[in-house]
């Protein structure tokens, strides 16, 4: 392979892998706070994406995903507030199925709000057609935003964990639930502010990979699949380490391509991520004795 | 004891015979069709009862092992070595007795594997990738085994749909009929009444294996391993075995399910793969209660029934997760508590 080549793959693995760090880090947020794995998270993608496609036909792009995001954060509110708050300690198996089921309804939902077409947003900037030089190689500037994006959604949710009060009581209600609540925090609100938060990045996301890969109604589970991957490769709940798993496995899908036959790519990393639930369950960079210690 | 344990599977046998002679004298045997197909489901729905209700582990990739099941004797039954009918491997094989040839539409000749061969490979293939998917899997819990055993189920479906020899999206089709001693697994209209029968023997066979090994020594220490699994280990239960053991048996139910529908259908498509089959397996279950078998057959049936009548039109996934939902919010429990035989002290039920 020369040069050029190899470099045009790592800069599509980059974007892709961007991608699933942002669904990984939606699962943290949850887990973290609630200890749930929200199996609907990938669908708060493809909502996000299938509004803003909706209202892009007689808004301006900025409005309609300003919108969709909006339309989603309200959503993943009404997840937590009909299906969630009011379970009395349920037991994990409980929680899975029922986010499992959520996320059905949500695809079933959109199939019928909508059809089973594929669509795309326009690119945020260009055409479907334009490209970037990048010392040989081309990228669509799509994926620039789609990396910028992410790049800003990791950034800007830092900071809020650190700096804003709610981001903090959010890591308190995380860190020890029943403590939290002793310091006044209202623990049940920070639960519902951990699906919007996770709704919200996950629509905007939606709508960043949008031109890229288009939006279909049943999208959801295998970028759910991906996210889960990327969140258990970086050990759960740890957001940055997401980061970095999330660009790792982005690069081994796009290289894999290389090697293997495309309809094998999801074939792929489905067998990392049973690799390392069987070798490593607490991730690469997580140890089994800090599991307990929650940061975002 | 055995012989009162065993009563309500006579009942059963009876509630079948008599639906059968109701529906043929109202001339309405037409629903035999799908009353077959709801008890091979119901099968699967049986096999994962076992496993979810009374080892406690959650898998969301039982159709991946009924697809495993049912592609296998597909592949086989349909696969032509005619035109290999010269090479010595095709000629020893015949010579074992394994091939069978047949005639298709076109008469033109097909040389294939007998669906025998196919049944047996198919369960040794599906007991054989459970056991090594399980070695690992079974040690997971919670989240992790359920996106664990929903990645397997995928890696099925994205390998099905990318791979030629399996009919990628058209799934395979002209597959011949099983046949058992003078019986023949297959959908033609003549043999409506027969497989009727055959497939609810199947289903009652698959239950008296479950009843017995629920009450058997096996059967208490899977319910210990349920309760508390620390417990049932410094007890002496050999927890790892016992789960992987329920796990390849389970397994096996969806594998034999899936071979038996194939060759009543004539074929099999890459949506019996699908996710969402898991999804719903996992909801007849949770209807039926969990740890109740005789929940878990009637949810089965009946769910089966309606949605393979085509009720619920395009709401039929909506209305699986529908009720998902609904049971796992309201009857962590089940909805179909009655429970025969045996009293429980209140468990809770899918903790895990």
């Amino acid at each position: 392979m020369r040069f050029e080549q190899v470099f045009q793959y790592f800069l599509a693995g980059l974007t892709e892998g961007a991608i699933f760090a942002i669904v990984a880090i939606g699962f943290n947020i949850i887990y973290n706070t609630t200890g749930i794995i929200n199996f609907a998270q990938g669908e708060f993608l493809v909502l996000g994406g299938m509004i803003a496609v909706s209202l892009s036909a007689f808004l301006p792009l900025a409005l309609a995903v300003a919108l969709a995001v909006a339309a989603t954060i309200v959503v993943g509110a009404l997840v937590d507030l009909l299906f969630i708050r009011w379970l009395a300690s349920p037991s994990v198996l409980r929680l899975v199925v029922i986010t499992i089921g959520i996320s059905i309804l949500l695809r079933e939902g959109m199939l019928h709000l909508w059809d089973e077409k594929v669509r795309a947003l326009r690119p945020f900037t260009g055409s479907e057609i334009s490209s970037v030089r990048i010392l040989g190689a081309r990228i669509s500037p799509q994926a620039l935003w789609a990396l910028g994006i992410s790049a800003v959604i990791v950034v800007a949710l830092s900071l809020f964990f650190r700096l804003t009060l709610i981001g903090r009581a959010m890591r308190a209600t995380a860190a020890n639930r029943t403590a939290a609540r002793l310091c006044g925090i209202n623990t049940r609100w920070m639960v519902t502010l951990s699906f919007m938060l996770s709704a919200g990045i996950g629509a905007l996301a939606g709508c960043a990979i949008s031109p890229l890969t288009q939006t279909q109604y049943d999208m959801g589970a295998s970028l759910a699949i991906k996210g889960f991957t990327v969140a258990i490769l970086g050990g759960l709940g740890n957001s940055m380490a997401a980061v970095a798993a999330g660009l790792a496995l982005g690069l081994v899908e796009v290289f894999s391509v290389s090697l293997l036959p495309l309809a094998y790519k999801d074939a792929v990393s489905l067998t990392v991520l049973l690799i390392i639930l069987f070798f490593r369950p607490s991730g690469l960079f997580g140890r089994a004795e800090v599991q307990r210690l929650k940061e975002f | 004891m055995a012989g009162r344990r065993f009563l309500p599977l006579a009942a059963v046998a009876l509630a079948v015979a008599a639906l059968q002679l109701a529906l043929s004298a109202a001339g309405a045997v037409y629903y035999l069709t799908q009353l077959t197909m709801s008890a091979y489901y119901s099968l699967v729905v049986l096999g994962l009862c076992l496993l979810m209700g009374y080892a406690g582990q959650i898998s969301l990739g039982q159709a991946g092992f009924f697809a495993i099941g049912g592609y296998t004797s597909a592949v086989l039954t349909t696969v032509n070595l005619h035109g290999l009918s010269g090479t010595p491997a095709v000629q020893a094989l015949a010579r074992l007795g394994v091939l069978v040839e047949r005639r298709d539409l076109y008469d033109h000749v097909l040389l294939s594997f007998a669906p025998w061969v196919g049944l047996a490979a198919a369960l040794v293939l599906t007991a054989l990738v459970a056991l090594l998917i399980g070695l690992p899997v079974i040690r997971l819990s919670g989240h992790y085994l359920a996106m664990a055993t929903l990645g397997f189920g995928l890696i099925v479906l994205r390998l099905i749909l990318a791979t030629p020899l399996l009919g990628q999206a058209d799934g395979i089709s002209g597959v011949p009929p099983l046949p058992l001693a003078a019986l023949r697994v297959t959908g033609g209209l003549a043999r409506r009444v027969e497989n009727y029968y055959i497939s609810w023997a199947l289903v009652l066979i698959g239950l008296a294996l479950a009843i017995n090994l629920v009450h058997s020594r096996v059967g208490r220490a899977l319910r210990s391993l349920h309760g508390g699994e620390e417990a049932a280990g410094a007890m002496g239960v050999d927890t790892a075995r016992l789960k992987l053991a329920t796990f390849v048996l389970s397994a096996v139910f969806a594998g034999v399910a899936g071979v038996f529908l194939t060759h009543y259908n004539g074929g099999i498509g890459p949506s019996e793969a699908a996710s969402m089959k898991s999804v719903r397996y996992v909801a007849v279950v949770a209807v039926g209660g969990m740890d109740n078998l005789w929940g878990a057959l009637a949810a089965g049936a009946l769910l089966n029934f309606i949605s393979l009548r085509g009720y619920l039109g395009s709401y039929d996934d909506a209305f699986f997760a529908g009720i998902l939902i609904a049971v796992m919010l309201f009857f962590p429990e089940g909805l179909l508590k009655a429970r025969l035989g045996g009293r429980r002290a209140g468990r809770a039920a899918g903790s895990g």
